[in-house]
């Protein structure tokens, strides 16, 4: 019988495999960041361990670093000594790191694809949950807790038990002003975020196919929002196209060598899968949460629903706790919803194409009064390079503040964050409650869906925008 | 890490479902750069309002908490089991754990239990109605007990055995040494590498 995608990069890594315990398998790519790697270090300290792979390790900082006055010292004491006490790790251990102020410096999810160092049929893991952005390029890649961090540095190996596999197939075209964020709401609202609990997602079909690297990262992002672990799309030529030239790309014979075997990374057509899922991709339109968990999301077009409505109990209690703490009354139109600020950023959207739709939108256009719209790139790099398209000032001149990379307001740990009780709409992963600050209220949106709700101050998609042109928003 | 054979102690019942690692320990602390003196953290918002249940005076020094569906959902820190910990929990039960947290768990000696929601709902009852009600969860006999209630538990043979032995995953990984020196040399040379050596 035929393997599925994930059951070829998983047999490809298994280093032993024996009767009643977990596959103990191989990673390709170990990414680390401030917050999960201190207690890791400490483990290997305490046993007289080393990294064993230095040369598939690396580090960056995120998630606390401010995003204005960076080349100042870290006013919050706390997240200075976290970031202090990464950097005195990676230089006792000796592990390539790029600091706040460097030019490789961003959100991990963001810097490792940038660099080349995610490929197809590698595995990848970090001790964050959004590391499955990088199965964007077919390889098996998921978060993993500190514990498991610290295996990984001093064995480059984790124990591991196969989960199931699950296709969500989406055919057919995304319509105009759809993006690969309406998409991912759309699949979670559809499955629930318990639904892709022990699976791995493959996602395929012709509409995942037509889409760009960092569209399918957007989506791969999402897939723990779902419940599973990793998300997974074949590599084909767009896969090729974004990585060759990159810096750890691999160049002349292993380049051949590397692209043979990324081709044969294809579910075969007698593979089974243990769950599927269809999509027709034709009849999705701009999707936004409305409450506390990815899951609760609808239509831009519809209306808050009424808890009332939901059949299974505790889904209905979870609704009404959600329009207490978000505020909203059933039945309101989500379009008449009033944001104070817009967050673009963040390892879901925060590379150069998020950023460069969001511009596209604002172009000549102003921020509505009385809204802040913070412009986050996902890291250094990106920064630089929205600068060089001009995109920065297209941001300022219409009211918005361009910052510096990192994590920013998708979590409340660093400066970036909102006051209880405002709301935001944000192009992050996490509506939680206080996910963006205490008692703020998230609506997660795709950048064109943010961008035109700076420009109205309510929800709002780039077609409702009064002086749209007929093309605003593809 | 602690071995894991049985243990009784009263209960906590949290009535809400997708608990995420947010309600758990919320992001400001995941700044701490140790693994203890993380319990003042747990459920933090909630515990501002006096009712809430971990608040109440019946429930100080309980060990089991029992959780509503999809508990420990959201993001991959390990803070959300080690508050748990620091706090006094010893198990967690839940119809249904996010994956990474369960794994996580397991990891750490918290061992988390799945049982249908109709058992859960009972324990509910039970110990909403008797503060004082224990629970025993015993992990030779992969079974929950509790005053009219009995039910069995399912747990991986190899979890089992390393949590009822208390054993760490690196030492018994490095057991296996030869066998990723041998998978190590026959990785393919395009494969990338983040430095030279
Ligand atoms: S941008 Fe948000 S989701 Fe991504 S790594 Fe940072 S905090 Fe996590």
């Amino acid at each position: 019988m035929g393997r599925t995608l994930a059951e070829k990069v998983w047999d490809d890594h298994v280093v032993r495999r024996a009767e009643g315990e977990p596959d103990l398998l191989f990673i390709d790519l170990h990414l680390l960041h401030e917050v999960t790697s201190p207690q890791a270090f400490d483990g290997l300290r305490k046993s007289g361990r080393q990294v064993r792979r230095l040369d598939l390790t690396i580090a960056t900082e995120d998630h606390n670093t401010p995003t204005l006055d960076i080349d100042k010292p870290i006013a919050d004491p706390v997240s200075r000594a976290q970031l202090e006490t990464l950097r005195k790790n990676c230089a006792e251990f000796g592990v390539r790191l790029h600091p706040l102020g460097d030019v490789e410096q961003g959100v991990v999810h963001v810097v490792g694809p940038q660099l080349g160092l995610t490929q197809p049929g590698m595995t990848v893991v970090c001790g964050d949950s959004h590391t499955s952005t990088h199965g964007a390029f077919g390889a098996l890649a998921f978060g993993i807790g500190t514990s498991q961090v610290e295996h990984v540095l001093a064995t480059q190996t984790l124990p591991l038990a196969r989960p199931k596999t699950m296709a969500i197939t989406v055919e057919g075209e995304l319509p105009e002003g759809v993006t690969a964020k309406d998409l991912i709401l759309a699949i979670i609202a559809k499955i629930g975020t318990g639904g892709g609990q022990g699976y791995i997602l493959e996602y395929r079909g012709s509409a995942i196919e037509k889409l760009s690297m960092e569209a399918r990262m957007t989506i791969c992002n999402m897939s723990i929002e779902a419940g599973a672990r990793a998300g997974m799309i074949a590599p084909d030529e767009t896969t090729f196209e974004y990585l060759k030239g990159r810096v750890h790309a691999p160049e002349g014979e292993d380049w051949d060598a590397a692209v043979a075997y990324w081709k044969t990374l294809k579910t075969d057509d007698d593979a089974v899968f243990d769950a599927e899922v269809f999509i027709d991709a034709n009849s999705l339109s701009p999707f936004v949460t409305w409450g506390t968990n990815p899951g609760q999301g609808a239509p831009l077009s519809a209306n808050v629903p009424d808890p009332a409505s939901y059949e299974d109990a505790s889904e209905r209690l979870a609704a009404e706790k959600a329009l207490e703490y978000m505020g909203l009354t059933a039945g309101q139109p989500l379009r008449d919803i009033k944001v104070d600020t817009v967050f673009v950023g963040s390892c879901t959207n925060g590379r150069i194409e998020d950023l460069r739709s969001a511009a596209d939108i604002l172009r000549g256009r102003k921020v509505a009064d009385g809204v802040r719209m913070l412009v986050v790139p996902g890291s250094a790099r990106v920064g630089l390079q929205a600068v060089a398209e001009g995109l920065d000032v297209v941001f300022k001149e219409a009211g918005a503040e361009w910052r510096h990379a990192g994590c920013s307001m998708c979590l409340g740990m660093n400066p970036d964050q909102l006051a209880p009780g405002e709301r935001s709409a944000s192009t992050s992963n996490r509506n939680f409650e206080g996910r963006q600050g205490k008692g703020g209220r998230t609506h997660l949106v795709s950048p064109q869906v943010a961008a035109a709700t700076a420009v109205t101050g309510h929800l709002a998609s780039p077609a409702d925008l009064s002086d749209a042109p007929a093309t605003a928003g593809v | 890490m602690e071995a894991f054979t049985t243990h009784t102690g009263r209960a906590v019942p949290l009535r809400r479902s997708n608990v995420d690692t947010d309600q758990i320990i919320p992001a400001h602390w995941l700044k701490k750069v140790t693994r203890d003196g993380f319990e003042d953290g747990l459920f933090e918002a909630w515990r501002k309002d006096p009712e809430f249940v971990l608040n109440r005076p019946e429930r100080q020094g309980a060990t089991v908490l029992v959780a509503g569906p999809d508990f420990g959902t959201g993001s991959s820190r390990e803070h959300a089991v080690w508050a748990l910990q620091n706090y006094g929990f010893k198990t967690v039960i839940s119809s249904r754990f996010a994956d990474i947290f369960r794994g996580n768990s397991l990891k750490n000696g918290l061992l988390t239990v799945v049982l249908e929601q109709k058992i859960v709902d009972a324990l509910w009852e039970l110990t909403e109605q008797d503060p004082t009600a224990e629970i025993t969860v015993d992990l030779e006999a992969r079974e929950v007990r509790a005053e009219g209630i009995t039910a069995a538990f399912e747990l991986d043979e190899n979890s089992r055995w390393r949590l009822l032995n208390g054993l760490d995953d690196i030492s018994i990984t490095l057991q296996n040494e030869d066998d990723i020196a041998a998978y190590e040399a026959k990785r393919p040379s395009y494969k990338p590498r983040t430095l030279q050596v």
